[in-house]
């Protein structure tokens, strides 16, 4: 390895960093001046660039030069731009009151829809941009060539940041940006019209965020799988540098450039780890990124979100219970095969979901990672018996917890140390660990295309038996976290979660509690991982990818996130939903999205608090009915 | 007997002393106020003691123990119980839930998996709670109590793990005024009986010259004056501070004008 090698690696380092920069500056900002993590970031980044690759080609058939070329670019980041108003206007003005999961739901929301909307409009096949004039060949450096247009790229990140600098610092507009990032309420107070201002931000993120994805077309076509791609390194990269501080983005931008060109080097396998890892790193040492700092509202006394009263069943509740699980039990013996089938997987699901609940609703630990453990569970019980091992299902099965909780221990024990934002940052980050190995080491779980052949011992093989089977262990692993909510471990769980401050007076080791509780959400999760393969018959990345992370969210919240058994019924909703309306259309993605917003924005507290307030409006005339 | 010796505590925030060589002695049984401005560091002071903050330099004696910088649960295994000037409550639970959550706490028994917590210690929660004066209210959420009855359940919750030294961050503010002397009251009583020593602050001047056996004042970070309320009542520098020259002179002729 000579020294223009390094140099050469360096600067390709250095045009990672700027485009990351330039993209992870606009969540950045965002987010400072509204508190939301805006998951439609990276949707915003993709229609950049499939604007990008349809409006430069026209340009430069008019005038073929560099300059149209850029002209091309702005134009895209601009009309991205203007789609981020549009989404303030429609969407994000209305839930900024909104407890932080749901607004990044809601955001999520959006990515699906535009993912739609992208595939409707410019089809599923990647579009390759036109490089950009004069800045097609190599520039000549140390003896080796380095492309011209990374050296732009290489410019553009300073030159934005620059810009970004004088905006903030000389404009009116600026110094609202920067006086509601660190005063949001007090901003509000002031007279300042909040409305206009969130809108401007939008418009200055999403032209960002689009270009960034416009720059990129001359390196990497235009692609439907854009989004969720960028939006974890941007993720991390606010995270790193502190969030709402541009600066701090600037400086891991750097780190990060820097990381992924000389890991391909050292550890060409697992570069994605390397950049989550150094997530990990930083934020243990530094909880709110280098730049950033604590949240000024964190002191505040206000209702958690989650679990508010642990109700008892009535009996009407326990007998509607005992017949819901009754009717369950019945399916195999009067449906068909394919109605056992999605039976199943709604009994692994609902046992996935709860172990959510257990760890959001209880614990009040946001996690946007919990597929990992579900993943985890999964490739345990696949590899075991599929591997050079070829243990039987019942060993796997046991095993499957057994790996999920190890997993969710280490990595748990970086997690509870934060709170809020950067705690659900950092578990999303080790589910892209998790998604990453199984994705990248293609020896052992096959990567994208994973592995097949993962079938249950013989006397399990047929249907009904296995579902007899996923029945007894689920509801088994239901009953007992349910047993652990109402026991004494649950109980410090949501005391933690009410008042760290009064847990730790009264003596309660509040982050050894977390991370045990985080640990046994993780090994249920494991469980149901390990049912689906023996499910599925197969495993794949899928498995502990961020959709899927996020399926269990909105099983969560469709249930109802302040009941203890809403998420069953979410997880069967959802399901079944999702079972009925994907083979009919389409755009099933885009339905889904408006669901999640829907749900969102109508029914916050999900089905099962739908449910108690009409029970509570029926009850109330009948008190005063009583006391008059 | 002397209960807690805080010696020379140090604290900054940035270029601002919290607090400045701060020192004290509490006995056991002894009621000590702590009063000052707003900003004069008394937060600071009791979160340091509590453990809820670290500070810079200096020491904390409990009952012969150090305790400085030790993290809030291992003071509180040392026999310290508080109160927050913003209550803190698990605003999820009942009241009788928030005292039987000190009382497992007490007994170690927060990982146990399979108990029924809602009747793990009730009588003996229902039994503190008497002693505050809430035992009517246990089954209902703290979240829908009045302020100053959710300052009363933090004093059951505290006198849960039967301590020895108590910390009250203003235990009497947002009650109606014929509460707080009951409160203060109650608590001057449990202090003597079973020799507790209560460190409190209060911007309520009853419940500080009343109750307390020895008054500090704290200004800026520094103690200006302390010994019993008299004594402190008539030393001049805690006039100045409190009063100004101006309102001093205003204050004398006001009482005389009462006393006429």
């Amino acid at each position: 390895m000579d020294l223009s090698f390094l140099v050469l690696q360096s600067l390709s380092g250095f045009a990672s960093a700027s485009s990351l920069f330039v993209i992870a500056s606009g969540l950045t900002l965002v987010f400072g001046v509204t508190r939301i993590v805006n998951f439609a970031h990276g949707s915003f980044y993709m229609l950049g660039a499939y604007l990008a690759v349809t409006i430069v080609p026209r340009l430069l058939d008019l005038s073929y030069s560099p300059w149209t070329f850029f002209l091309g670019v702005l134009l895209a980041a601009l009309l991205v731009g203007l789609i981020g108003v549009a989404v303030e206007m429609l969407l994000l003005r209305r839930i900024y009151r909104v407890p932080e999961l749901f607004q990044l739901l809601a955001t999520f929301g959006v990515v699906l829809i535009v993912e739609d909307v992208v595939l409707k409009i410019w089809g599923p096949v990647d579009i390759a941009g036109p490089r950009a004039p004069s800045l097609r060949h190599g520039v000549e450096i140390l003896g080796q060539r380095f492309p011209a247009y990374e050296l732009v790229l290489i410019g553009v990140g300073p030159l934005v940041l620059a810009l970004l600098w004088l905006v903030m610092h000389r404009t009116r507009f600026g110094v609202l940006i920067r006086a509601a990032t660190q005063d949001r309420e007090m901003v509000g107070a002031l007279g300042v019209n909040q409305a206009r201002l969130f809108t401007l931000t939008l418009f200055l993120g999403a032209s960002l965020a689009g270009l960034g994805g416009a720059l990129q077309i001359p390196r990497i076509p235009a692609n439907s799988h854009m989004d969720l791609s960028i939006i974890t390194d941007a993720f991390v990269v606010t995270v790193v540098g502190g969030m709402g501080s541009v600066p701090g983005a600037f400086l891991a931008a750097l780190l990060i450039g820097q990381l992924q060109a000389f890991g391909i080097l050292i550890l060409p396998k697992v570069t994605l780890v390397l950049v989550f890892a150094l997530m990990a790193v930083v934020l243990v040492v530094k909880p709110w990124g280098l730049l950033g700092r604590p949240d000024s509202g964190s002191g505040r006394v206000v209702l958690p979100e989650g679990i508010l009263t642990l109700r008892r069943f009535r009996p009407p509740e326990a007998a509607l219970a005992l017949l819901a699980v009754a009717a369950l039990l019945a399916v195999p013996l009067l449906g068909d095969p394919y109605t056992t089938k999605v039976a199943t997987e709604i009994l692994i699901f609902a046992l996935a979901a709860f172990s959510l609940q257990f760890l959001v609703g209880v614990g009040g630990l946001v996690s946007f990672g919990h597929a990992a453990y579900f993943g985890l569970g999964a490739y345990a019980a696949g590899l075991l018996v599929t591997g050079p091992l070829k243990a039987p299902m019942e060993l796997a099965l046991l095993a499957a917890p057994l790996v999920a909780g190890a997993g969710a221990a280490l990595f748990g024990f970086f997690i509870v140390r934060l709170s809020g934002i950067y705690l659900a940052m950092l578990t999303l980050a080790f589910a892209q660990i998790v998604y990453a190995i199984g994705f990248q080491w293609v020896e052992v779980t096959g990567g994208d295309n994973g592995v097949v052949g993962v079938w249950p011992s013989a006397w399990a093989s047929g249907r009904t038996v296995y579902f007899y089977l996923v029945a007894a262990l689920t509801l088994s692993g239901i009953v007992l976290l349910r047993r652990v909510i109402y026991a004494p471990f649950g109980y410090t769980l949501r005391a933690a979660r009410d008042s760290a401050t009064r847990a730790g007076a009264i003596g309660l080791d509040v982050r050894t509690h977390r991370w045990l509780g985080f640990t046994l959400a993780g090994a249920a999760a494991g469980l149901a991982g390990g049912l689906y393969a023996f499910q599925k018959g197969s495993i794949d990345p899928t498995l502990a990818a961020i959709p899927l992370s996020i399926d269990f969210l909105v099983m969560v919240l469709v249930g109802g996130i302040q009941t203890v058994m809403g998420p069953l019924l979410g997880a069967a909703f959802f399901h079944t939903l999702k079972d009925v309306v994907m083979p009919l259309t389409e755009f099933w993605r885009l339905l889904l999205g408006l669901a999640i917003i829907a749900t969102v924005l109508v029914f916050p507290r999900g089905l099962a608090g739908a449910a108690d307030t009409l029970r509570g409006r029926a009850r109330a005339p009948a008190t005063a009915a009583a006391s008059a | 007997m002397t209960l807690l010796v805080v010696d020379r505590l140090n604290k900054r925030f940035g270029g601002v002393f919290a607090a400045r060589d701060v020192s004290f002695t509490l006995a056991a049984g002894e009621m000590l106020a702590i009063i000052g401005p707003n900003g004069a560091g008394k937060s600071t002071t009791f979160n340091m003691v509590g453990g809820q903050l670290k500070p810079d330099s200096g020491s904390i004696t409990l009952d012969g123990q150090a305790i400085t910088g030790r993290p809030a649960r291992a003071v509180w295994r040392c026999g310290v119980g508080r109160t927050f000037q913003v209550a803190q409550t698990f605003v999820s639970m009942s009241v009788a839930e928030n005292v039987q959550m000190a009382l497992v706490s007490r007994h170690g028994e927060s990982r146990r998996l399979f108990a029924d917590t809602r009747r793990l210690h009730r009588e003996a929660a229902l039994a503190l709670l008497a002693e505050v004066g809430m035992r009517a209210e246990a089954d209902r959420p703290v979240s829908e109590l009045a302020y100053g009855d959710v300052k009363r359940v933090e004093l059951a919750v505290a006198l849960a793990s039967q301590p020895k030294l108590l910390l009250m961050d203003e235990p009497t503010a947002g009650m109606a005024p014929r509460e707080r002397g009951g409160l203060m009251t109650l608590t001057a009583r449990l202090a003597r009986e079973r020799g507790i020593g209560v460190l409190y602050t209060e911007h309520d001047m009853e419940a500080v010259f009343g109750h307390a056996d020895r008054v500090m004042v704290l200004v800026r970070g520094e103690i200006i004056a302390a010994g019993s309320p008299d004594h402190v009542r008539g030393d001049a520098r805690v006039r100045q501070v409190y009063l100004g020259e101006a309102g001093t002179a205003a204050a004398l002729k006001a009482r005389r004008k009462a006393v006429a």
